[in-house]
């Protein structure tokens, strides 16, 4: 972060200079402003286009509080589980020698590259009624497809690299000093995670966790294809913006959405607070630190 | 895709180097179980049923003229996205690299909201501000511009989920990058622009690749904020992603197994590109210390 100095390096900056600088500020100023401040804005101003009473009378709604009690029980079931896989294949990636490392580290990374829609489309030919175990399953009574246990699943799927990907270059640059350490004085596996790792791992795990759990509650393609579209049954709080949206209900629609934004603000500001106080930075662009 | 074989325990003492750490075992095998259920068992599956039937029924699910203008429709729209993003990615990742100004960090922040927002969100904000009575839509409508339910609307919407991926890649390049070379140049009498031109664009180039190559990946089979702003017309604004949804309601798997496998192999290939553009700034990396 040396760019204060580069001006001063390259000699003083000349009129010319200071105006390509502004005429850049003021362009990228703009198109974000117009490309994302203002998609954002305009969810709150639809919302609360028909007045305040309208919006609270929309949220308030019982598919609105059931849908969105489900997108939290989804997001509390997917987000766990992707930590404990996060932790594992981080601890054994970055920790041990084995055959085959790189390609699991490209494997993990799948998710990304799959369309949501092929990801929710996956488990209907595994669990349904025409898949590999949906037969079965019906003959027991169990439902996957068109049921929560899919939207889970489906879940699971999108946000499956998210924590692994935070911890995987973190724990490669930390290296295995302090455990190795630890294990020579005799500590056991147990007292090694929960007091060397974890306490060294903490916020870049939180960061994934946050990454994963911002995904989990706007996922819409995938929870789409498995869910059935139940209304108070299998409704996230996306799918209940959609068919709010397709009956030209505009206020619920947006005021739903309202929700769904003022979380993905809130994601915002706690990585921002995240990557300024513990020097985190998000693994999207930091592909290089990754082989 | 070949599902890695779960070598016995005794195998793996013989795969992994003496280390006094504990956990090899549960940890890599968590791993590989959990990555074999949850992605390569069901990858399998869709695999399984496109290619049931041979080669023959999987090039005829394929090459009906819907199929073929839902593709050409999805790759068009997310090329241009991509490459939306890439100039919006590289202005605004110089400007965040390079400056320093007043709401700078916010700006910062803001740049990942495409990543943050919900799909939907996304797709009924944009179609109500593009349409022809909306805050953009209203100004644009009158000039013959019309975005939102043509092809255009699906590029926008491409575009503002692919916009992330080239900023956050290119900016750390910029950000680390060497000022000696830029003050070798300047002191050799090189101007500003050719100082960009000639150091620091080569430099940033594969960078610059590889978010594109993201944003085209992601575009290419983004559904929650296209489905909204397209329109969805069959064979001029229906995206593939779309096409399998609907191939699914008509309980025609095999047809939607055959445009999941085709967008599987896109963005196989899309993987392997920037997995080459990775190795090659590794190997440029290594050159140069």
């Amino acid at each position: 972060m040396s760019s204060h100095g580069s001006h001063s390096a390259l000699g003083s900056p000349s009129l010319a200079n200071k105006l390509v600088r502004l005429t850049l500020i003021a362009a990228a100023l703009f198109i974000v402003a117009l490309f994302l401040v203002l998609p954002l804005v305009s969810v709150f101003v639809q919302a609360f286009a028909q007045g305040w009473r309208m919006y609270v009378d929309a949220v308030r709604q019982d598919d609105v509080i059931s849908a969105l009690k489900l997108t939290l029980l989804v997001t509390a079931l997917a987000v766990p589980l992707n930590v404990v896989f996060g932790i594992a294949a981080s601890w054994a990636i970055t920790r041990f020698d084995f055959v085959g490392k790189n390609a699991l580290i490209t494997l993990i990374d799948i998710p990304l590259a799959v369309s949501p829609v092929v990801a929710g489309m996956m488990y209907i030919e595994v669990f349904g009624l025409h898949g590999w175990f949906g037969p079965w399953l019906d003959a027991h009574n169990v439902h996957i497809v068109f049921a929560v246990p899919g939207i889970v699943l489906a879940t699971i799927f999108v946000t499956f690299p998210f924590v692994a990907r935070e911890l995987i270059p973190f724990m490669q640059a930390q290296g295995s000093d302090e455990e190795e350490a630890a294990v020579v004085l005799g500590a056991g596996a147990f007292s090694v995670f929960w007091r060397v790792t974890l306490p060294n791992i903490k916020w870049a795990l939180l960061y994934g966790a946050i990454l994963a759990a911002s995904r989990s509650i706007g996922e819409f393609g995938a929870v789409s294809v498995l869910s059935g579209h139940i209304r108070g049954r299998t409704t996230t709080l996306p799918l209940a913006v959609e068919m709010s949206y397709n009956e030209y209900n505009f206020t619920a629609a947006f005021a739903a959405a309202s929700l769904l934004s003022f979380a993905a603000v809130i994601t915002l500001a706690i990585k921002k607070i995240l990557e300024s106080t513990s020097g985190i930075h998000s693994s999207a662009g930091r592909e290089k630190d990754r082989a | 895709m070949p599902a890695p074989a779960r070598p016995a325990k005794s195998a793996f003492r013989l795969l992994r180097r003496s280390s006094p750490l504990p956990g090899f075992g549960l940890s890599l095998g968590f791993t590989l179980f959990y990555l074999t259920t949850i992605v390569l068992l069901p990858l399998l599956a869709i695999v399984l049923r496109g290619l049931r039937g041979g080669p023959g029924v999987f090039l005829h699910a394929i090459a009906t003229p819907r199929v073929l203008a839902a593709c050409r429709v999805t790759l068009e729209s997310a090329l241009l996205a991509a490459l939306l993003s890439a100039a919006f990615g590289m202005l605004v990742a110089w400007v965040l690299a390079r400056y320093r100004f007043p709401g700078r960090s916010i700006m910062d922040a803001l740049i990942d909201l495409p990543f943050a927002l919900p799909t939907a969100v996304a797709g009924i904000s944009l179609t109500t501000l593009y349409s022809s009575d909306g805050w953009l839509g209203r100004f644009l409508e009158p000039h013959g511009i019309h975005i939102a339910f043509t092809q255009w609307g699906i590029v926008i919407a491409m575009s503002f989920v692919g916009s992330p991926f080239v900023v956050r890649t290119v900016q750390p390049v910029l950000e680390e990058l060497d000022h000696s070379m830029e003050e070798a140049a300047a002191s050799l009498g090189a101007s500003r622009w050719q100082i960009f031109t000639r150091v620091l664009f080569p430099v940033s180039l594969p960078a610059l690749l590889t978010g594109t190559a993201l944003a085209f990946a992601r575009a290419a089979g983004e559904y929650g904020s296209v489905i909204f702003i397209a329109g969805n017309m069959p064979m001029k604004t229906e995206i593939a992603a779309l096409l399998i949804v609907t191939k699914l309601e008509e309980y025609d798997y095999t047809g939607a197994a055959a445009i999941a496998i085709a967008m599987l192999v896109l963005s196989l290939l899309v993987m392997i590109a920037i997995n080459l553009l990775q190795w090659r700034i590794q190997r440029r990396e290594g050159k140069r210390t």
